[in-house]
C-alpha cells in the first residue's frame, strides 16, 4: 500500500458519507487543505467532530457535507459567532444540522479513551452543569473504591481523523511539535488517519528522544500541502493569519457571500493555492 | 489622568492577581487582565491557556487561545488532554479566570445559549469550552465582565459552569472542595462573595460611578457592603502598561 498519495486519493480512499469524521488541531495545525478536499468531493452527511470547529467547520457544514456536529466550544476564536453554524442550527440552512455538545475536559478524555481502547472516559467533571441535562451522553458513575461520584462520555472512535503536522521524513513517520492538541489521541483512536504535512524530510536523526511522532504504520495517508494550515498556522514555518479570521465574520455573515467565497477559493482552487496563502519564515532547526 | 471604563475594569481586575498566583486564563477581557497584573506587580504569575501552554509570556495579546507566541514564550506546551487530567483536574491551579455572556448573582456562567430553551434558542453562542471544569477544578474563580442589566440577570437562560448554584448552596451541597466564584469586576465597580449567602455584594466602586447606576445596570436586587471603599483610579504605569499591550496586540492582529 502506498502511504504517499495526492490530497485527493486520500481523501477519496478514506472519507466516505455518512462517516463520523474528526479533522483536529487546537487552534494550531488545523487541516484547512484536506477539509476543503472533502468539500470538492461532496461528502455528504458527515458527522464531524472537533472540539473547537473552528472556521473549517463553518466550511464543512455552509457547503452543506455535515448531518451532526460533535463540538465543545464553537465560535470564531477572538471574533464572535460561526456564522454557517449558528444559520443551519438556528435556521436549518442549507439543511438541518444536529448537534452534540461537550466541555473541553470531557472531549479531551473522550479522545484519550479512544486512543487508548477503552469505551468510555472516567473524569471529574460536568458537576452541576447544564450540559448534563441536555446531552444523554454525559452520565455519572461511582467510583468502586471511594464513591466519588464522575462523570463519564462514551470514547471518541472516528471512522477517520484527519491533521496536519510539521513534516514527515522518506518513510512516512510524522513530526508534530508547538500546540500538539488532541491530534496524536485523534490519530490512535481513529480506523484510518489522514495527515498532511509542510514538508518532506530525509529523516527525523536530529529529533529529540521525545518529539511526538506518528510512527508510519499509524497512518492511511500522508500528503506534502506547504500551507495547508492557513489561516491555521504551523510553528515553525507561518504564524496564524488573525487578520483573515477578522475578515472572515463578514464573508461568512452573508449566504451569497459565503458562497461566492467558496466558489472562488475552494471549488475553483485545489491544494496548491495553499502555499501563496501564507508568509513562510525560516523553518526552525 | 484620564481613563476609559475598560480601562478601570481591566487595571482593576489585574489587581487582584497575586505574584504566585497559578492562573487557568479565558481568552478576551481575562487574558488582558492576566497579562497586565504579570506586565506590572505580578511578573512571576504562571499564566496557562487551554491549549496547552504553561507559563506563557506572550508579548501581544493572543486572539485565539492558542496563538503561535503562547507556545513561543511558555515553560513548557503540554497536549490537552493532559492540560485538563493532570493540571486543571490534579488541582495545580490556584485561580480560573472567566468572563462570560450573562452571570447571576450566585456567579453561575452562561455563555451557552440566550433566549429559548437549549434545543431551540434565540441566540446560540459558543458554549462552555473548558469552562465548565475550570469553574469547579480551580482554587477560586475570579470573574471580569462589563456590567450591564441583559447580562447581569436573575436567572441565566443556561447554567454552562456551575458558581454557587441557583439558590447559593448547590456548590457545597455537590461536595466541591473548591472556593467558586469569590471575585467579580466590572466596569463599574467590584464585588465580592459573601461568605454566608454566597451572593455577590459591591465592595468597592469606581471613582465617579454612583450606586444607582450600579443598581440600574444590575438585574437583580443588587447588595451593597456595610464598608464599601473606592477603587483607587489606574496608576499611571499601570495605564502605560496597558495601552502599550493594547497597541501591540491592534498592530499584531491586523497582521503588520
Amino acid at each position: 500500500m502506498t502511504l504517499f498519495v495526492s490530497l485527493k486519493e486520500a481523501i477519496a480512499a478514506n472519507v466516505f458519507d455518512g462517516d463520523l469524521v474528526a479533522l483536529e488541531g487546537f487552534t494550531h495545525l488545523i487541516p484547512y487543505a484536506a477539509g476543503h478536499e472533502i468539500i470538492r468531493q461532496q461528502r455528504k452527511d458527515l458527522t464531524l467532530i472537533r472540539m473547537t470547529p473552528d472556521l473549517i467547520y463553518d466550511q464543512l457544514i455552509g457547503m452543506g457535507c455535515v448531518k451532526k456536529m460533535i463540538f465543545s466550544w464553537g465560535g470564531n476564536p477572538g471574533v464572535g459567532s460561526l456564522r454557517r453554524f449558528r444559520d443551519a442550527y438556528e435556521k436549518s440552512w442549507p439543511h438541518k444540522l444536529e448537534i452534540e455538545e461537550h466541555s473541553h475536559a470531557a472531549m479531551a478524555n473522550a479522545y484519550e479513551a479512544g486512543a487508548a481502547g477503552l469505551p468510555c472516559a472516567v473524569f471529574r467533571g460536568y458537576l452541576g452543569a447544564g450540559l448534563a441535562e441536555v446531552n444523554p451522553n454525559i452520565r455519572f458513575i461511582e467510583c468502586p473504591f471511594t464513591g466519588e461520584r464522575l462523570a463519564s462520555v462514551p470514547s471518541i472512535r472516528p471512522d477517520v481523523s484527519i491533521i496536519h503536522a510539521q513534516k514527515a521524513n522518506r518513510k512516512g513517520d510524522v513530526l508534530i511539535e508547538g500546540i500538539v492538541g488532541v491530534q496524536k489521541e485523534a490519530v490512535l483512536a481513529a480506523k484510518r488517519a489522514i495527515v498532511t504535512v509542510e514538508e518532506i524530510v530525509d529523516n527525523f536523526d536530529d529529533l529529540h528522544p521525545n518529539a511526538c511522532v506518528l510512527p508510519n504504520w499509524t497512518l492511511k495517508a500522508v500528503v506534502p500541502v506547504p500551507g495547508g494550515a492557513h489561516p491555521s498556522y504551523a510553528k515553525g514555518y507561518y504564524e496564524r493569519d488573525n487578520a483573515f479570521y477578522k475578515a472572515w465574520d463578514p464573508i461568512a455573515s452573508d449566504r451569497e457571500g459565503f458562497q461566492a467565497w467558496m466558489q472562488e477559493n475552494v471549488l475553483n482552487a485545489g491544494p496548491d493555492a495553499f502555499a501563496s496563502r501564507v508568509v513562510f519564515t525560516q523553518a526552525e532547526k | 489622568m484620564n481613563y476609559t471604563a475598560t480601562e478601570m475594569m481591566t487595571v482593576a481586575a489585574a489587581r487582584a492577581i497575586r505574584n504566585d498566583d497559578v492562573c487557568f486564563v479565558g481568552i478576551g477581557m481575562p487574558s488582558a487582565a492576566c497579562n497586565l497584573a504579570r506586565l506590572t506587580h505580578a511578573p512571576d504569575v504562571t499564566l496557562i491557556y487551554e491549549s496547552g501552554t504553561i507559563g506563557t509570556k506572550p508579548d501581544v495579546l493572543p486572539l485565539s487561545i492558542g496563538d503561535g507566541e503562547l507556545c513561543d514564550t511558555a515553560v513548557t506546551t503540554v497536549a490537552v488532554p493532559e492540560m485538563f487530567r493532570y493540571w486543571l483536574q490534579g488541582g495545580r491551579i490556584s485561580v480560573g479566570f472567566l468572563g462570560a455572556a450573562q452571570l447571576d448573582k450566585f456567579g453561575n456562567l452562561n455563555t451557552t445559549v440566550v433566549g429559548g430553551d437549549y434545543n431551540s434558542p434565540k441566540v446560540r453562542l459558543p458554549g462552555g469550552g473548558g469552562a465548565p471544569e475550570i469553574a469547579t477544578s480551580c482554587g477560586e474563580i475570579f470573574i471580569v465582565m462589563k456590567q450591564s442589566a441583559r447580562g447581569f440577570v436573575d436567572n441565566i437562560d443556561f447554567m454552562t459552569s456551575l458558581g454557587h448554584g441557583k439558590t447559593g448552596k448547590e456548590r457545597e451541597a455537590l461536595g466541591i472542595k473548591t472556593r467558586g466564584p469569590s471575585r467579580l469586576t466590572t466596569d463599574l465597580c467590584i464585588m465580592e462573595t459573601d461568605p454566608a449567602s454566597k451572593e455577590f455584594v459591591v465592595t468597592s466602586i469606581h471613582p465617579g460611578v454612583s450606586r444607582e447606576q450600579i443598581a440600574e445596570n444590575t438585574g437583580w436586587a443588587i447588595r451593597f457592603a456595610d464598608q464599601v471603599v473606592e477603587t483607587p483610579a489606574p496608576n499611571e504605569s499601570e495605564l502605560a502598561a496597558l495601552r502599550a499591550l493594547n497597541e501591540r496586540t491592534a498592530r499584531a492582529h491586523a497582521g503588520q
